[in-house]
């Protein structure tokens, strides 16, 4: 048992288990039915040294293992700059190797972050209150479609706008489905929500929630005015899904009117890493803040009065309510909302905003450039974009986009026939920018 | 610390003209955010701190000595598997080689990532005695949710799955539905809140099975369950060892009686750190199981998340699992050392597959299901599989046996001055009801309390919900002799000070940053955010 995660000699073992009353460690198991003992050796491999584990994962990271590709893709996922700040000290073991803190009077280190999350959340989305954090923009949205309809008291279905990303409308078909959620979809009129067929719907009565996007799936930055009022009248709630890092300089979910917003927080300041761990933020009106899934922290004083902050409401949880919590949430993705949380206060009220306007300027840029090579031309001619937009290309698209990824580039993703949707951040430079439309506009 | 100095919030810190950051200035100005139409921006710029980089270093800094990880000191928290995050899994997981890897970048560009999902789902697969795990689910109550989703897909699904044969063939299938109308699931009184509360999402009944004075499963009144309601029962959800440390000792029995009556087995693996090396949930009857990698395969909390649920099948079940699945072309052994780590130029061998992928929206539209928006948490995934690695077949079954040795001993040496309600073998938990002498007063949150002043982390207490004053031990495997002969000593003398001073115990803890919190303020009156903070205090 020689081992270095294994502490024990041979003398502890011994005398371990005379205290225990056993002869050997397998005596531990004498409970478990002879038919479900596991009699051989797992077939794994042998163990690796941490040199050779090292190298295991050189190899695999090996260019042509996981190919660097300069990032135009989007579509949920994007290449933002973070700065050292954040990695660092993300990697604190304080904040790394502790769990839900349960015990406030030794995890203040967590909660005020959570605290300051709340806060920064909230701020941005103009609403209230944000709980602190879900797992992933998606099923923040499908717990904001279960919030809807179990907010409503007559109601015979959740409307879902169909510009909302087809991957986060997979994961609310799939809770609603389970859930037993009646959902209807809102066509799409040149990429933007149809407001005539939303109209119409909302006409019909009965509507226990509607769901946007924004920016919506295509970039396309939408017009909600109005929307808001018509669902309160029908006593519904309107939940926008919004990209974060945008609403640096687009009208906040609460400035239109929104009851609850969701979305994924992986452009504030967490790596790519094929798609995961990012983090799900969610945040709500007062009203509402006894319905909200997942942990809140709040402030309160200790028994020496100092200010102090602590996990609140729970009455609302799995723990304590058990089926008829809120939510099955217990886990949510704590250290990814410290990583929001310290890119935040290091890029600031100036830094969010400049990196916003980059993004939209290099987006624009691109945009001006493709159309100029006359191979492409706007999918949803005349609509507002933020930072990612759709092209339409008459060619073999597949065979551009293996060209561009010859030449090192992710040059967007394919979200039609002949569709390519590119993003930029503020990490594109204007050479990148210029090659990608060499590359594409040969 | 000094909590005059470092207690701020990040807000209180602010001054406006201060930065923290350096973007490039070079690029192509031509447009502006000014060109958006007026009614799409917001008016006025979100009240983010404004702190120089110093600032911010040194207020997050500060703020994680106010916290408490394993790496700080001994965590025995029950039920959540404190174990060590070895050092070098957070190195892999930060190579930029994999940060930088976008989720819809070509399958042909992202083999390495690939073969750790594959092959990390079969080990997972080997480990349990299953066949096919999805990683997507990003923690166990996900992971919980998402197996119970597989389970009613499997339930609604026509009869006859292709391969592995139908798991209630044996049953006369009842009126509602090919399997008939299975909509209650069976869970011991006993389970964790997650269980429940999983089944009430995936809009399942819960039919409690009560438990027997030891904390098993009460086999007659399930017995009288299966009778009673037997063709409504989708699933029974177990936990083995359950929630009190013990193993189910009818195991195979209770799998069986399920099986019998049409419904599925479902494993929570929140306590599979127990048993391996000793045994595997698909040998004792589990049809479907969630695993928490931030548990038993040594990912760090980080604070209550980023985990790693994934969610394994049994042969037969394996086309209920969730989208995006990751394949394999060609099939390599998993125990060749010459796991295909050689660069790809020609065929990949690992491929992605996104099933259906337009999403049917309709009402009562066909299950396209997904659980997430793309592969899970796959850093995660990294850390566990390089831990998975380093263990190797020839340590990872030690894992169980000694971390329930340590469970035993740390049993043994306690039961006099803590009350041990079930006597017997436990396996990698033991759980109290409090001090054996009650007449003081101190109860179980006052030991906890009291704990924190010696430096440990406090055991879960009040859970499970069986007993009164429950006190769950867990010291996993990775704990010395040394270090759990100390807690021990600190256990008996807060039992002491409970006689000799109750009232040093009753307002534990005395040496932390802050002392006990008001929960009752926190919740009267909400404040959650720095701005309800600034409006209640004008």
């Amino acid at each position: 048992m020689n081992f270095k995660f294994f502490p024990h000699t041979e003398e502890d073992l011994k005398e371990m288990l005379t205290t225990v009353g056993v002869s050997s460690v397998h005596d531990l198991f004498a409970d478990v039915p002879e038919a479900a003992r596991f009699q051989r050796d797992y077939d794994l491999p042998s163990a690796l040294s941490e040199t050779d584990l090292r190298l295991f994962f050189e190899q695999l990271t090996h260019p042509l293992n996981a190919q660097q590709l300069i990032c135009f893709a989007g579509a949920g996922c994007y290449d933002h700059y973070a700065p050292s700040v954040v990695q660092n000290i993300i990697q604190r073991s304080e904040f790394l190797t502790s769990y839900t803190p349960y015990q406030a009077e030794i995890s203040q280190g967590t909660l005020h972050y959570i605290f300051e999350y709340q806060s920064m959340i909230a701020e941005l989305t103009g609403l209230d209150i944000s709980n602190a954090s879900m797992y992933d923009g998606a099923t923040a949205t499908a717990e904001a479609v279960m919030m809807a309809w179990g907010n409503a008291k007559k109601a015979t279905r959740v409307l879902v706008s169909e510009t909302l990303d087809p991957k986060v409308r997979r994961v609310v078909d799939t809770y609603a489905h389970f859930h037993g959620v009646p959902l209807q979809l809102i066509p799409a009129k040149n990429g933007a929500l149809d407001r005539e067929a939303l109209d119409k719907e909302l006409a019909d009565g009965g509507v226990a929630g509607v769901i946007l996007q924004q920016p919506n799936y295509f970039g396309i930055v939408e017009d909600f005015t109005g929307i808001a009022d018509a669902v309160h009248d029908q006593k519904g709630i309107l939940v926008i899904n919004a990209n974060p890092s945008d609403l640096a300089i687009l009208k906040t979910p609460g400035e239109w009117g929104a009851d609850v917003a969701v979305g994924e927080g992986q452009s504030l300041g967490i790596p790519m890493t094929f798609g995961g761990p990012g983090v799900g933020y969610m945040a709500c009106t007062e009203k509402l803040i006894r319905k909200l899934p997942g942990r809140i922290v709040g402030q309160t004083l200790d028994n020496r009065g100092q200010r102090a902050f602590v996990l609140t409401l729970q009455a609302r949880e799995q723990h304590i309510r058990r089926q008829k919590a809120t939510s099955n949430i217990c886990s949510n993705q704590s250290l990814m909302a410290l990583y929001v949380t310290i890119y935040l206060a290091v890029m600031g009220k100036e830094g969010l905003r400049e990196a916003a306007e980059m993004s939209y300027a290099g987006a624009h840029s691109l945009c001006d450039k493709l159309l100029a090579t006359g191979k492409f031309r706007l999918t949803f001619p005349n609509q507002p974009f933020f930072n990612e937009f759709c092209v339409d290309y008459d060619g073999d698209l597949d065979a551009l986009l293996a060209e561009a990824t010859e030449c090192g580039y992710l040059a967007g993703v394919k979200v039609g026939e002949h569709t390519l949707m590119l993003a930029v951040t503020e990490q594109r430079t204007p050479e990148e920018i210029d090659e990608l439309c060499e590359i594409l506009g040969k | 610390m000094n909590r005059t100095l470092y207690g701020n919030l990040i807000f209180e810190l602010s001054k406006k003209g201060r930065r923290g950051y350096s973007l490039p200035q070079d690029y192509d100005r031509t447009h502006t955010t000014a060109e958006l139409p007026e009614a799409l921006r917001r008016k006025e710029a979100a009240r983010l701190p404004e702190c120089d980089e110093l600032t911010v270093v040194r207020h997050y800094t500060n703020l994680s000595h106010n916290n408490f990880g394993v790496n700080d000191g001994f965590y025995p928290l029950g039920s959540c598997t404190m174990k060590y995050n070895p050092v070098i899994n957070e190195e892999i997981a930060a190579m930029k080689a994999f940060a930088g890897l976008h989720p819809l970048q070509p399958a042909e560009t992202c083999q390495g990532a690939l073969e750790v999902y594959y092959n990390l789902q079969q080990s997972l697969a080997e480990l349990t005695g299953l066949s096919e795990f999805t990683l997507n689910p990003c923690a166990g109550a996900h992971g919980e949710l998402t197996g119970l989703m597989v389970i009613r897909a499997y339930h609604e699904a026509p009869l006859s799955p292709p391969e592995g044969g139908d798991l209630s063939s044996n049953v006369t299938p009842p009126a509602g539905g090919p399997r008939g109308a299975r909509t209650k699931v069976l869970i011991p009184d006993s389970a964790h809140g997650t269980n429940p509360a999983s089944a009430a999402v995936c809009g399942l009944e819960v039919v409690e099975v009560k438990s027997l004075p030891d904390g098993t499963v009460d086999v007659d009144h399930l017995r009288e369950l299966l009778a009673e309601i037997g063709p409504e029962v989708a699933a029974m959800m177990m936990t083995n060892p359950n929630t009190l440390g013990i193993f189910e000792p009818h195991v195979l029995e209770i799998t069986e009686m399920v099986h019998k009556a049409g419904g599925l087995m479902y494993y929570d693996g929140a306590n599979l750190n127990a048993l391996l090396g000793e045994c595997r949930p698909g040998d004792m009857g589990f049809d479907v199981m969630h695993i928490n990698l931030h548990k038993t395969f040594s990912t760090p909390h980080g604070g209550g998340g980023p985990g790693s649920g994934p969610v394994g099948v049994r042969k037969g079940l394996e086309q209920f699992l969730p989208y995006p699945r990751v394949k394999m072309e060609t099939l390599v052994p998993l125990s060749s050392p010459e796991w295909d780590t050689t660069p790809q130029s020609t065929t990949p061998l690992f491929t992605i597959d996104l099933g259906n992928e337009a999403p049917s929206g309709a009402v009562g539209g066909a299950i396209t299901s997904s659980v997430g928006s793309f592969f899970g948490n796959f850093g995660v995934m990294l850390k566990a599989y390089a831990y998975i690695l380093s263990l190797g077949r020839e340590n990872v079954k030690n894992v169980g046996p000694l971390a329930t040795l340590n469970a035993n001993y740390i049993k043994e040496s306690l039961k006099d001055d803590y009350l041990l309600p079930i006597s017997g073998l436990c396996k990698h938990e033991v759980v109290f009801d409090g001090l054996v002498d009650k007449s003081t007063g101190v109860t179980t949150m006052d030991v906890a309390k009291r704990l924190l002043d010696y430096g440990y982390h406090a055991p879960t207490i009040y859970f499970p919900l069986l007993f009164h004053e429950s006190l769950m031990i867990e010291p996993t495997e990775n704990e010395s002799k040394e270090t759990i002969d100390a807690f021990i000593d600190v256990m008996h003398r807060i039992a002491d000070e409970a006689k000799t001073d109750p009232e040093l115990v009753k307002s534990a803890p005395h040496n932390t940053p802050i002392g006990r919190v008001d929960d009752v303020l926190a919740a009267k009156n909400p404040i959650t955010t720095y701005w309800k903070m600034q409006t209640t205090q004008n």
